[in-house]
């Protein structure tokens, strides 16, 4: 039941302080790991699910509420490489560590100035997210290691869009295991 | 620059774990080496990860298993109906085909060429995927302990999968055709024109490296080509959905892969790919009372029916019978007009020209058994006995010419030589007849020489 206030240094929102939520160890252990196994078990059954990414809005959600970019960058790191672990022989550890470490930081340090917890702030925080942590991978794989990459906009809104919405559920059922 | 540190530290702690983590990238890229061989990191993941996606796709198995095993039966009656018409269309197809590939075989063995045989396969389920849109492998639940090994191959019926990639004690890693990092040899069907069979990040599959000059229709078949030595000859790999030219001088040919890549369960892993001559025993000597064996049905013999008691017209269908039953073949059916139906025995002497109607109150399809069945083969008029002739048609010897050799009819028998003749001179739909090649003519006629009645003359003792 650890919960502190954290001063407010933006002016983003109307609030003068914003709550910083910690998490115990399983949920902070088996939540991403969870996530992990749906995402690789899950498109064996359902046609279309690999364009839902539950690993990445894990990362969104631990980093917009604990609001510490230094344990943000940490989560993503560690959840990237474990995705990174099932992508494939030539997908090369990191390319996900990599794209969900400047997410985890980025969306940890938006959390300390902006409200995230109102359905809005976090269809558009995921939407744009989603977008960034794309941009990143191109970059990385086309840009460092060379591979040939396709880039579609339609493609990445059209998923960012089903990722922003399933993002809503996926939230709302992880406030569950925050502690105040 | 304690002040430093503290006020960037946030920003430094990324720029190291960034930098870790790209350093991580470089060595493995630098590696060539070491592409093909499993990191250990990646080995404990799987290996952790295996026995719960085993776990939860098995039970879920077992569940669906119950279900549509013991509960859910509804249609089940109408579905077992049209399964048994479906069935027995594909028997009569299946004979055809067989005597296809029986002809195809014997050219191949003519010109000594080397088949690829599956020899032996093993199921496997689907367990996993990469979750990513940027990789598709999947994950099957055999693995080392099972006999896997890279580089085999894997498919379902409908037709190739993708190849093993990785091996690990319990599961191992398949790599899709529809990955951007696969690549299949492949063949058109009917164009025969070859070219590599290549996924991409979207998950499309696209024919490269065709020339655009060349004529390539949607909707035609493509097939292993066997040149990448992972997939054997001659396996279906999808269907053209769209030709456009593409860049350079290839054209940009889209294939829709024939097994469903997003969907796929269950699949077969090639374990031994055999590469061999066609089987001999195709080579050997064929009568006609076997592929006619194979290709019509039988009719079971009534109970309580007496070969002694039968009338004389049946006397020769029973003694046709008991005498392919001892060289192991399908009795002729009695209840069926037999004709152009030689059985074993019955048509080995050439010469010997079994007719409609000459055996004293036998049907038409039993006379040659009755007249005929007596004859020694080595002396019937000098001419080769049935067992001993060769099957390619146009190799028998022109001694064996008889009026009879000519593809029966519905109301003949088939004389001597008839056993020669490809089974396409079987009963069989004008359609099927017309269709037989040049080659397939009885020994002794001319390819371009109208095959004679088998019932112009009568037979000889």
């Amino acid at each position: 039941m650890s919960s502190r206030v954290m001063p407010y240094r933006g002016s983003l929102v109307s609030r003068e302080q914003v709550a910083v939520y910690e998490f115990s160890w399983p949920a902070l252990i088996l939540i991403p790991l969870v996530a992990l196994l749906v995402q690789i078990f899950i498109p064996v059954r359902v046609r279309y699910f690999p364009i839902i990414d539950l690993p990445f809005m894990v990362t969104i959600f631990f980093a917009v509420a604990r609001r510490n970019p230094i344990s943000g960058c940490l989560t993503g790191c560690v959840i990237g490489l474990m995705q990174d672990l099932f992508a494939g022989p030539n997908h090369p550890l990191g390319m996900y560590g990599i794209a969900l470490t400047i997410i985890g930081y980025v969306a940890s340090s938006l959390g300390v100035k902006i409200d995230t917890e109102n359905p809005g702030s976090r269809f558009l925080i995921t939407y744009v997210f989603f977008v960034l942590h794309q941009g990143i991978y191109y970059g990385v794989a086309h840009g460092l290691l060379r591979q040939a990459q396709e880039w579609s906009w339609s493609h990445v809104a059209i998923s960012a869009l089903a990722n922003a919405i399933i993002g809503l559920l996926v939230f709302a059922f992880l406030d569950r295991f925050k502690e105040h | 620059m304690d002040t430093f540190l503290g006020r960037y530290k946030n920003l430094i702690v990324l720029a190291a774990i960034l930098f870790a983590q790209i350093i991580g990238l470089a060595v493995q890229v630098r590696r060539p080496s070491q592409v093909g061989e499993t990191r250990l990191i990646r080995l404990w993941a799987i290996s952790a990860v295996t026995p719960i996606e085993s776990a939860v796709v098995h039970a879920q198995k077992w569940a669906q298993h119950l279900w549509t095993n013991y509960v859910y039966f509804r249609g089940i009656r109408r579905e077992n109906r049209e399964l048994r018409a479906q069935v027995e269309q594909m028997k009569i197809d299946s004979a055809r085909l067989n005597e296809d590939a029986r002809m195809a075989r014997r050219v191949q063995s003519l010109l000594e060429f080397k088949e690829q045989y599956v020899e032996s396969t093993m199921a496997a389920q689907v367990i996993g995927t990469s979750g990513s849109e940027q990789s598709r492998v999947l994950y099957i639940d055999k693995g080392a302990k099972d006999g896997v090994k890279t580089d085999m191959a894997v498919i379902t019926p409908n037709g190739i999968v993708g190849k093993i990639v990785q091996v690990f004690p319990s599961s191992a890693q398949v790599l899709p055709i529809n990955d951007q990092f696969s690549g299949v040899g492949a063949v058109l069907k009917d164009t025969r024109l070859q070219g590599i069979l290549k996924g991409s990040q979207s998950g499309a599959t696209t024919l490269q490296y065709i020339m655009s000059d060349e004529k390539v229709e949607p909707g035609e078949e493509v097939l292993t080509s066997g040149g990448d030595r992972v997939f054997p000859k001659g396996l279906p790999v999808g269907k053209v959905a769209t030709v456009e030219p593409g860049k350079d001088l290839f054209l940009n040919i889209r294939v829709v892969p024939a097994a469903r890549l997003d969907q796929v369960e269950e699949v077969l892993v090639i374990t031994k790919i055999t590469e061999k001559m066609p089987d001999a025993k195709d080579l050997a000597p064929i009568r006609a009372a076997d592929i006619l064996a194979e290709r019509l049905p039988t009719v079971p013999t009534k109970p309580g029916t007496d070969a002694g008691s039968a009338k004389p017209s049946d006397a020769n269908s029973s003694s046709a019978s008991a005498h392919s039953a001892s060289t192991g073949n399908t009795p002729a059916p009695t209840g069926i007009p037999s004709a152009g139906r030689p059985t074993a025995g019955t048509t080995t002497v050439p010469g010997v020209k079994p007719s409609v109607g000459t055996a004293p109150g036998s049907t038409p399809g039993t006379t040659a058994a009755g007249t005929t069945g007596a004859a020694k083969p080595s002396t019937a008029a000098g001419a080769k006995p049935l067992s001993t002739a060769t099957v390619p048609a146009a190799a028998a010897k022109p001694k064996t010419v008889t009026p009879t050799v000519s593809a029966p009819t519905n109301d003949t028998t088939s004389g001597a030589t008839d056993a020669q003749a490809p089974a396409g001179n079987n009963p069989a739909t004008p359609a099927e007849k017309k269709a037989q090649p040049p080659a397939e003519t009885a020994p002794g006629t001319s390819p371009g020489q109208p095959a004679k009645p088998a019932t112009t003359e009568p037979p000889q003792p």
